[in-house]
């Protein structure tokens, strides 16, 4: 294969950088959320579950639309976090990583709650009843049981924030060494007379990476079984 | 020390209403059949389940009033619960689990207290293993070192043996019997099982579709001439607090004595001057008029008869004294016909050796 050029490095870079911020900014909020819906019922839970999953059914150009209505710098959101803190979003990388974030969420929620709900209520009562209290559970029994599952769902996200496409377009657009992931170069390769080589030497890329982050998920879903008796 | 229990519950067409003290340390056995209500019962001691009534008071401290509204978090109740599958935290050593509650604990026992549980329920070598690693029965003692070193004012135990295999059984009960010797605290322990009951248990609370049927010592509700009724199936009979008294080698024989009598019975190991429980099977005991000449049997032991009871199909139970120790006799109608016995008759109480013996617990199932 013949070595890539200095763009698809370029491409290449952007995409790995983009995934793991935005796998890293959201795993906070998939564990709280996991822990939430993985606990027993509360009024709303179901649309709240509903809203954690549109990401996974909504068409991704619709996100990148709404992205682009609520953060767009003339948009309310957008505008006040550009005049008061200086922050944007719009044609950044930043905001790919965002729309990636968003995208890709439902999937770390997933994994992290059933590894959560694998553990059972059983192990919790018996740390409540030696004196632990809810945080203290969390934090000594629940994240470490659900690490794997924790891991397994990063992995799983970051493979799929690897290939986000329609969100990123719409919401930043297709800027070389901005915002132009391996996705977009692989577009951008397409749409120019005589690029299929370099379509095709990205499209086999992104083939190993996607690859390479499934039988790493995979491992640690194992793991997770291993570690959790039922 | 007490525990004042009172509780109303109802779930489905099951109704519980119990109610019952404890005024000493030592193990309360709540025995009765499945569904009787037991694990319920300690669920709400617990504050694992809220009851739709009842009051729970453990020295002192009332930890659920549920027409006064207070329902203490189960984490600041101070009890002390041993569940059926031992809830081990996995992704801890044997070491911090058994810390676990060490660590939360507000009055916290001494280092040394930590070492002398772990010593008592044989740990030393576990500690840094992790609880994948354990047997089941390991498991059983891990968790209840857990829970006592939590310093607990009440343990309840959810019949930690019913998961074990009988090797497993045998391996784990002298640790209980410790813990019930050497006990400080209120214990109680659940259990469908007679023989169990009859080799652990100080007090008995006999449970029967929600309700208590009788509560005593372990010695008069075994020999109590209504239980069967609420067993509803052998085995049957008494249990005799025995201290060895000694070993005739030659005759394959060793003496027991209790309060009493004296009992011979196949030779032991156990030391002389060791404190331990025999069963005498109400099936296995005879009874004569007159002390009976050449008679193989081992026992004929001078007794006055304290209660009888026809029971189905066609046999008579009979409750014997020998001084203040109680024995029960199964014998047929006809034979008591036949002996004419009644209530406050002398009479003898005839057991061969060979049919005494420890409860046997490993046996069981």
């Amino acid at each position: 294969m013949p070595a890539l050029t200095a763009p698809e490095w370029e491409a290449l870079l952007l995409s790995l950088k983009v995934s793991a911020v935005a796998v890293s900014c959201a795993l906070p909020f998939a564990l709280l959320a996991a822990a939430l819906l993985a606990n027993r019922g509360f009024f709303g839970k179901p649309l709240v579950d509903g809203i954690l999953h549109m990401p996974l059914v909504l068409p991704p150009v619709v996100i990148g639309y709404l992205l682009l209505l609520v953060l767009g710098t003339r948009a309310p959101v957008g505008g006040w976090l550009l005049q008061h803190l200086g922050i944007r979003f719009v044609f950044s990388w930043t905001g790919a990583a965002l729309a990636s974030g968003l995208i890709t969420f439902p999937f770390q929620v997933r994994a992290i709650r059933s590894a959560i709900e694998a553990t059972g209520g059983g192990l919790s009562i018996a740390a409540e009843g030696l004196g632990a209290g809810p945080l203290d559970r969390f934090i000594n029994l629940t994240v470490p049981l659900a690490l794997p599952g924790i891991v397994a769902g990063a992995i799983t996200a970051f493979a799929a924030s690897l290939g986000e496409f329609g969100a990123i377009i719409t919401f930043v657009s297709n800027i070389p060494g901005e915002t132009r992931t391996l996705p977009l170069a692989i577009y951008s390769a397409l749409q120019t007379p005589g690029g299929e080589a370099e379509a095709a030497r990205l499209s086999a890329l992104s083939l190993a990476l996607a690859l390479l982050g499934l039988v790493l998920a995979e491992f640690a879903d194992r793991r997770a079984r291993t570690i959790v008796p039922r | 020390m007490s525990v004042k229990v009172a509780l109303g519950h109802r779930y489905r067409d099951f109704v519980l209403d119990v109610r019952f003290h404890i005024e000493r340390p030592g193990i309360t056995a709540l025995f009765g059949p499945s569904g009787a209500g037991k694990t319920t019962i300690i669920n709400a001691i617990a504050g694992v389940v809220t009851p739709n009534a009842g009051r729970v008071v453990v020295n002192d401290r009332v930890l659920l009033d549920v027409q006064a509204g207070v329902d203490v978090p189960p984490r600041y109740r101070r009890v002390g619960y041993v569940f059926q599958d031992s809830r081990l935290f996995p992704n801890m050593t044997v070491r911090n689990n058994l810390r676990f509650g060490w660590r939360r604990a507000k009055q916290q026992v001494s280092e040394s207290e930590v070492e002398r549980v772990i010593v008592m329920l044989g740990l030393e070598r576990l500690l840094s293993r992790k609880p994948a690693t354990l047997s089941g029965g390991e498991k059983s003692r891990v968790a209840l070192g857990r829970a006592l070193l939590a310093s607990p004012e009440i343990l309840l135990l959810d019949e930690p043996l019913a998961a074990l295999d009988a090797a497993r059984k045998g391996e784990i009960l002298p640790y209980l019997e410790r813990l019930r010797d050497e006990a400080r605290l209120p214990m109680l322990y659940v259990s469908h099982s007679l023989d169990e009951v009859s080799r652990l248990a100080d007090d008995i609370i006999v449970l029967r579709a929600g309700k208590v049927a009788r509560q005593g010592t372990v010695f008069d509700v075994l020999s109590d001439l209504g239980l069967p009724d609420f067993t509803g199936s052998p085995p049957y009979g008494a249990v005799l607090d025995v201290e060895v008294q000694e070993h005739r080698a030659r005759d394959g024989l060793s003496l027991l004595s209790f309060d009493g009598g004296q009992i011979l019975v196949p030779l032991m190991q156990s030391p002389i001057g060791t404190r331990l429980r025999v069963r005498v099977r109400a099936e296995d005991v005879m009874i004569a008029r007159e002390a009976p000449q050449a008679i193989s049997a081992n026992n004929v032991l001078p007794a006055v008869i304290d209660g009888l009871q026809e029971t189905a199909p066609l046999h008579s139970d009979v409750r014997l004294k020998c001084g203040p120790t109680a024995l029960v006799a199964r014998i047929t109608r006809a034979s008591s016909e036949r002996l004419a016995l009644k209530r406050g008759d002398s009479v003898y109480a005839i057991v061969k050796s060979v049919t005494v013996g420890p409860p046997n617990i490993a046996s069981e199932h």
